[in-house]
């Protein structure tokens, strides 16, 4: 049985890295099975990770005897109809005529998450982040002054400021206010230029991963002859 | 055409091979370099290690099969020094994928292993439940609200080491495997942060740019991507000597990794060199 899986997992990365010479029907037949297969996939997650424990477990216990044995003997939670209720809402916009009814359950899925998200992001991303820029210039540690420390913690205030500058509009860039701009866009390119290389390496090891399955594939082939 | 403008437009499908040859070979010949932890991978060593032994620890699995290759090897050496120190692991997964992932850690590390641990007194499989950070957010005041079961279908109530368990302010730690939303963004968003929670992780060297700022005062380490991984199993490693002879699958991929960069560095270099000839060509020609 696992060989099976390791012979279809190599024939399908085999045909979706013959696009890398040109199209063709082996991989879009690999492509096509990938997105078919992927839906099926989340629509049973959905079923069984979210709407059977979630909204049958919780409405009726009883009906989820054979499935989660251990929440049958729960009381039931009636108010879990009421997010039931929104998620039919939700399907109704796939129908013309009373489409307009997914709008209250979108207004409440958008304001839920704007209003939770408002508040840790303030807390975090602003507020968090104000207080992680308000570090000494000159560091000191337990042997003293350190000046490793202390140009990392100047280059941080000076990129973080600089950065800062630059998306400030409602002044001329000019001048020393120019300078600190022009400091600003280095800073960042130098942020892409590292954003771009961690994308290189996480690709280069989904790669590598693969090369890894296929090597393992080859290895059991030559197994079977030797 | 000339060498220079032959170089510049050098056919895709030549660099594609000789990418795949700098992976090919140097997992064919076994090539591999020391692997040293930076500070922000040894700080969450560091944690792990000097928890008093009993510690609780979370670990939720926030990653699914295509990510695998990069948080699978974290995962494990977390996994496999959690189990070392006899901390007591939490496992749970905000992606659906993620339940099957922390299975796959559970069978290959803590069973295989360390046949002595108990389920239910020395770990415990939450599962998978649906929600993200709104999860996040009822679990930091009532775990028990939303975990009614484990994985495997079991009361929560009837798991020994769940009885002291009220919210995620009971664990001494959170090591989040993330590959995205949600993941250790949210973790340190919606815990951290509001339940001052020691909370670290891994994740793919993608994400890990995004992931920084919070680093140090906010998130206590990050393990990117496979370097990150590879920095800790040498950790481990240098820790504990036994694991010397154990393959360490961060530490054998970041061969290939390196060489595979090398030669994209060169490309880079003949490229840009190409490029600056070619336009002082034409201004020339201009």
């Amino acid at each position: 049985m696992y060989a099976l899986q390791v012979w279809i997992g190599a024939l399908l990365t085999l045909m979706i890295f013959s696009f890398l010479y040109k199209d063709n029907p082996f991989y879009k037949f690999a492509e096509h099975l990938f997105v078919g297969v992927s839906a099926a996939y989340w629509m049973v997650v959905g079923v069984w990770g979210t709407m059977v424990p979630n909204m049958l477990a919780k409405i009726h216990p009883p009906l989820v005897r054979n499935i989660l044995p251990a929440l049958a003997n729960a009381e039931p939670e009636y108010h879990y109809i009421i997010p039931c209720i929104f998620g039919i809402l939700l399907l109704t916009r796939l129908i013309n005529p009373i489409a307009w009814l997914s709008r209250w359950a979108l207004a409440f899925i958008i304001g839920y998450t704007a209003g939770v998200r408002f508040s840790r992001y303030l807390q975090s991303d602003f507020v968090g982040q104000i207080k992680s820029t308000l570090i000494p210039i000159v560091a000191v540690n337990d042997s003293g002054f350190s000046i490793g420390m202390t140009f990392s913690h100047v280059v941080l205030i000076v990129g973080v400021v600089c950065g800062l500058i630059y998306f400030f509009f409602s002044k001329e860039h000019k001048g020393a206010f120019g300078a600190a701009s022009r400091v600003g866009i280095y800073i960042l390119m130098v942020t892409f230029g590292a954003s771009f290389g961690y994308t290189v390496m996480a690709r280069i090891s989904l790669l590598i991963g693969r090369m890894s399955f296929l090597g393992e594939w080859i290895g059991m082939i030559l197994g079977w002859f030797s | 055409m000339s060498v220079v403008q032959k170089l510049g437009n050098v056919d895709r499908r030549i660099i594609f091979l000789l990418i795949a040859l700098a992976v090919i070979i140097p997992l064919v010949f076994n090539i591999s370099f020391m692997e040293h932890p930076t500070p922000i991978v040894q700080v969450i060593f560091d944690k792990i290690e000097s928890l008093p032994e009993g510690s609780k620890v979370l670990l939720p699995f926030d990653y699914g099969p295509s990510t695998a290759p990069e948080l699978e090897p974290m995962a494990t050496a977390v996994t496999r020094h959690c189990c070392k120190k006899n901390h007591k692991m939490y496992i749970m997964a905000l992606w659906p994928t993620g339940q099957a992932q922390a299975l796959r850690i559970i069978e290959n590390v803590i069973e295989e292993e360390f046949p002595d641990k108990v389920y239910g007194t020395d770990y415990v499989h939450l599962g998978y439940k649906a929600g993200g950070y709104g999860l996040i957010n009822t679990i930091l005041a009532d775990l028990k609200k939303m975990y009614t079961t484990d994985a495997p279908g079991t009361h929560i109530d009837d798991i020994a080491m769940m009885s002291d368990i009220q919210n995620l302010r009971d664990f001494a730690f959170i090591c989040n495997f993330s590959a995205g939303f949600p993941g250790l963004k949210e973790w340190v968003q919606f815990a951290g942060d509001p339940g001052d929670i020691p909370v670290a992780g891994g994740t793919t060297a993608v994400s890990a740019p995004l992931l920084y700022p919070y680093y140090p005062r906010q998130m206590l380490g990050m393990m990117g991507g496979l370097k990150g991984a590879a920095e800790y199993e040498a950790a481990l490693v240098h820790q504990y000597p036994e694991y010397e002879f154990v393959y360490q699958r961060a530490i054998a991929i970041m061969g290939p990794q390196a060489i595979a960069h090398l030669v994209i560095i060169i490309f880079i270099i003949i490229g840009n060199i190409t490029f600056f000839i070619e336009k002082k060509r034409q201004k020339k020609i201009g």
